[in-house]
């Protein structure tokens, strides 16, 4: 990925020279005019095409601001609430996700999901450790954070 | 155009404060440690991170003054408190501290002694 986007760097670079101009806004043409060069000759790099991966970025990014919104007004929920009846607890979560940076990046997410808070990772990266704050609906919450959070990661990764 | 960022900035500074006030009523009112993490990284985060964008919005709009520190600290604390969170909570469980009484489930305890068992056979 970090490879297509130097190509596309550089390609936008020959295209400034091509029109002896340094405005950014040459720049900014040899850039798309680079985009779809890399986008025509897709099939001789080994990764995808970067674009799509970039947008799996600004995927999670929105993610991440939503789950953050989201279990803001789970906790006020519990908190203002006058009588405090939550049933807070631990559960194991199995992970399919392999790199280091990978699951950091699981872990803050479920942090900042609604009512969930990664005590440990195993050690052999396999398990997270979740402490949750109510765990009546575990099982519903083990599932969306797999399709969802799990999913948006590893269309990055990919 | 002055005025309504201002009135903007207003409502973003004013949820902020009011998130941190909601923060400092869960360290008050929850009953263990680790449920009172919850309430300090989660909402903590956000309305420090709402102060900020409201301060950021008031001097952009009505100075047309451009603060990128402001936006380096948000995305600074952004990244920083749920690691925090975890850090403290994790502390504090391999320190032996014990969960409330209303706890109904405890998976990591169940993972040690079942390692434990092993290391001993």
């Amino acid at each position: 990925m970090a490879f297509q986007i130097l190509l596309n760097v550089f390609l936008a670079f020959i295209w400034m020279f091509l029109s002896t101009s340094s405005q950014p806004s040459s720049f900014v043409a040899g850039y798309l005019l680079g985009l779809l060069i890399l986008y025509s000759f897709r099939r001789f790099f080994r990764s995808s095409f970067y674009l799509i991966r970039v947008v799996a970025v600004i995927k999670l990014i929105f993610t991440f601001f939503k789950a953050l919104i989201l279990s803001n007004i789970a906790v006020l929920k519990v908190i203002l609430k006058p009588k405090l009846d939550i049933q807070p607890g631990i559960f194991a979560l199995e992970t399919e996700l392999k790199t280091d940076w990978e699951i950091t990046l699981l872990s803050n997410l479920i942090t900042l999901t609604p009512g969930t808070l990664v005590i440990e990772v195993s050690e052999d990266n396999s398990t997270l450790y979740i402490h949750a704050m109510h765990l009546e609906d575990m099982k519903a919450e083990v599932a969306g954070i797999k399709n969802t959070l799990e999913k948006a990661i590893m269309e990055v990764s990919r | 155009m002055i005025e309504i960022s201002k009135i903007i900035a207003a409502i973003f500074i004013l949820l902020g404060a009011f998130l941190s006030m909601v923060t400092a009523f869960g360290l008050i009112r929850l009953p263990d440690i680790y449920t009172r993490n919850h309430a300090a990284s989660k909402s903590a985060t956000l309305g420090i991170m709402s102060i900020l964008l409201g301060t950021f919005i008031y001097f952009y709009g009505a100075h047309g003054h451009f603060n990128s520190r402001v936006l380096l600290g948000i995305f600074f604390i952004f990244f920083t408190a749920p690691v925090s969170g975890h850090l403290i909570s994790r502390a504090a469980y391999n320190t032996g501290v014990k969960v409330c009484g209303q706890t109904c489930r405890d998976d990591l305890k169940t993972a040690r002694e079942r390692a434990a068992k092993k290391a001993r056979d």
